[in-house]
């Protein structure tokens, strides 16, 4: 859309026309969100679809026939069989399985596990808190460390503490979780018994709400600390790099020129545009809090949605799987979908385009 | 009574390539209130020199000599002292284009931020006001304070830096090219505004420019920079109509004179690019450029004499009042 009398900019001319050409701005801006926000909703939506129509057929494809995995090594007779087809809803035609799966996952009915020959909406419920408070947790602190790290270090390249933040940083980034995992139960369980090694809670512990967040608080320490320490690295060189890209703007000159002190000019100057390219990267960590801690979660017994993840595969327990591909997917889908909208309001120059 | 005084000012670069002279040795002195201007291509060191006063420059850059603000050495200031002189004792109009400006804070308080670094006691609120009565006074409506910079065009950017430069009543303001990015009527109001606000408020002004015609405009006096060096200084309106060194006369002669038909066959211009300032030429940098050269120009290099009332040129032909246009 252009403005059909663009702002004259002579002295004379400014203040009765700037009126104009703000409430203009405005007027731009408000059917400018409603595009705005169409255009991504609707992208959302496809990719949506497109996560729900593959992780039906990917299982299909890559699990072989239930029946036979949930009865190796033991002889089933082939009525037993067909009566197995016949409970799981696997006799009928595949069209109207895939319709049922559809419907079904639209209306939160998101089938039985075979494993477990419960409904799998109830299995996500019940572990869903204890994956959110793992990588939540984690997630938060390695956004911070990484970028408050991330932010000192580009503002003084080359110096000491970049250079070995930067290496510490890529040491634990390349380290393997499992082998870190282990390495952090052996320190800090075994050898200094300063925490537990495995689980969420002990059978032990009172069942009163301080006792039972003290004893909760106290498993999630190795977990947590594991997982931050592999991430981190990851936010600190995205910061950094950032940070890199602005430092010499010329608006960084003039905050110099103002008189403020170094850190103003980085903290009040540079980090705000610094910040704008790495939201959506921090939205992607937001949508990756659901499925973040796999491995995690197995090195420590932890029992969240990860868990559950490796033991379906392990089983195969196909509708478990597919469930959980489609809300690991979403979940990362709708967190971009936030970061664009949220661009929206904190980048003041994509309002213009 | 002087205000800003550069005393033998020399700014080298390190760089992968070696030491790079950007200013050789400059005397230049600013009086309160006076508007001088500094002409040069680009590389002539001019912006160093704009730069150099707030100690702006970047690490790589050796300052040797003197600058005097009201008497005081700025290169001698402690980091606290020099943060307070900055932007109170002397501001920069830096190009507003784009970049200058902070993009994603409103330009309000981009304005009133200076106010609120050097007056402790000013309340968030007051510096508002006194934000929205300088956009008032550059001649936009303190509505814009609310807007985001890419909202403005670039003359109203330009006018924002203005407003900027004045938030602390500073006794020095430099303008580093700072009409060079804008169309030339919106450059004329710039430049009108800039004349008024100086003469209005009493401050003292250098205005860098390639531009002779925006300097001539502006400045009583001018002095033209050539590879790191004063070679011309004088009264504006006779520096460039009789220059006293070849640089300046082939500077004025770049500008064609609109409706002279000679002029648009016979651009003038100077051939040749500038001098490498790692391998600069012996005797008179300006030399190898230069029309009216004679034997002496190669052995030595000349001073800054007096070549008339108020005119300095570092000229050999001309120090014995012989013609510099050949």
């Amino acid at each position: 859309m252009t403005d059909p009398l663009p702002p004259a900019d002579g002295a004379s001319t400014e203040a009765p026309s700037a009126g104009r050409a703000a409430r203009a701005v405005e007027r731009r801006s408000s059917t400018g969100f409603g595009r705005y926000l169409l255009k991504h909703v609707s992208g959302a939506a496809v990719s949506l679809l497109l996560v729900l129509f593959s992780s039906f057929f990917i299982f299909r494809l890559i699990a072989g026939d239930p029946i036979d995995q949930l009865t190796k090594e033991r002889p089933v007779s082939p009525e037993q069989r067909a009566a197995m087809r016949a409970e799981l809803g696997l006799d009928r035609p595949l069209w109207q399985q895939f319709w049922d799966y559809i419907t079904g996952t639209l209306t939160m009915d998101l089938g039985e596990s075979f494993q477990y020959r419960r409904p799998i909406f109830d299995l996500i419920v019940e572990r869903l808190p204890a994956t959110l408070l793992l990588s939540g947790t984690g997630m938060v602190l390695a956004v911070l460390l990484g970028f408050w790290i991330g932010t000192r270090s580009g503002w003084k390249q080359g110096s000491r503490f970049d250079k070995g933040q930067v290496a510490t940083g890529l040491v634990l980034y390349s380290a393997p979780t499992f082998w870190l995992g282990m390495i952090v139960i052996l320190v800090f369980a075994r050898y200094l018994g300063l925490f537990p090694v495995n689980g969420m809670r002990s059978p032990s512990t009172p069942p009163d709400f301080w006792s039972q967040a003290v004893d909760i608080g106290h498993h999630l320490v190795l977990p947590v600390l594991t997982y931050t320490a592999v991430v981190y690295a990851g936010y600190l060189m995205i910061m950094r790099s950032s940070i890199l890209d602005e430092i010499g703007s010329d608006y960084l000159t003039t905050a110099r020129a103002k008189g403020l002190r170094d850190d103003e000019v980085r903290q009040k100057h540079a980090v705000p545009n610094a910040l704008l390219p790495t939201v959506t990267l921090v939205f992607l960590a937001l949508g990756s809090v659901v499925n973040g801690s796999i491995v995690t979660e197995t090195v420590f017994s932890w029992p969240g949605l990860g868990t559950l993840f490796v033991n379906a595969i392990f089983y195969p327990d196909r509708p478990v799987l597919q469930a959980l591909f489609v809300l690991f997917s979403s979940s990362t889908i709708v967190a971009v979908l936030c970061a664009e909208i949220l661009y929206w309001f904190i980048d003041p120059r994509i309002r213009r385009s | 009574m002087t205000l800003l005084e550069f005393k033998d000012l020399r700014v080298t670069y390190r760089g992968s390539r070696g030491r790079l002279p950007a200013v050789r040795g400059v005397d230049l002195a600013v009086d309160a209130g006076e508007t001088l201007g500094i002409a040069g291509e680009s590389g002539c060191g001019k912006s160093t020199l704009a730069m150099a006063v707030l100690r702006l420059l970047p690490k790589s850059a050796e300052v040797s000599g003197q600058i005097l603000l009201d008497g005081e050495d700025l290169l001698a200031m402690g980091w606290g002292r020099l943060r307070a002189v900055r932007w109170t004792g002397a501001s920069i109009v830096f190009q507003g284009a784009m970049h200058s400006l902070n993009a994603v804070q409103r330009i309000g308080r981009q304005i009133a931020e200076p106010i609120l670094v050097h007056e402790p006691k000013t309340t968030p609120a007051q510096a508002a006001k006194r934000a929205e009565a300088l956009l008032e006074r550059v001649g936009l409506p303190p509505s814009r304070a609310r807007s985001f910079p890419h909202e403005l065009s670039g003359g109203q950017r330009q006018r924002v830096m203005i407003a900027m430069a004045l938030a602390c009543d500073p006794d020095l303001l430099i303008a580093d090219e700072a009409t060079t990015a804008l169309d030339v009527m919106v450059q004329a109001q710039v430049l009108r505004l800039i004349s008024d606000l100086v003469r209005e408020r009493g401050v003292g002004l250098v205005m860098i420019s390639h531009d002779l015609s925006v300097l001539s405009a502006v400045c009583d006096r001018a002095a033209v920079m050539y590879a790191g060096r004063i070679v011309e200084q004088g009264p504006a309106h006779e520096v460039f109509a009789q220059a006293r060194h070849p640089y300046s006369a082939a500077l004025g002669a770049a500008f064609p004179v609109i409706g002279d038909p000679a002029a648009r066959m016979h651009p003038g211009g100077l051939a040749g690019d500038p001098p490498d300032p790692l391998r600069l030429p012996e005797g008179c940098s300006f030399r190898p450029r230069c029309a009216v050269a004679v034997e002496r120009c190669g052995a030595e290099s000349p001073e800054l004499l007096e070549v008339g009332a108020a005119r300095v040129s570092a000229c050999f032909v001309a120090q014995e009042g012989m013609p510099v246009v050949g």
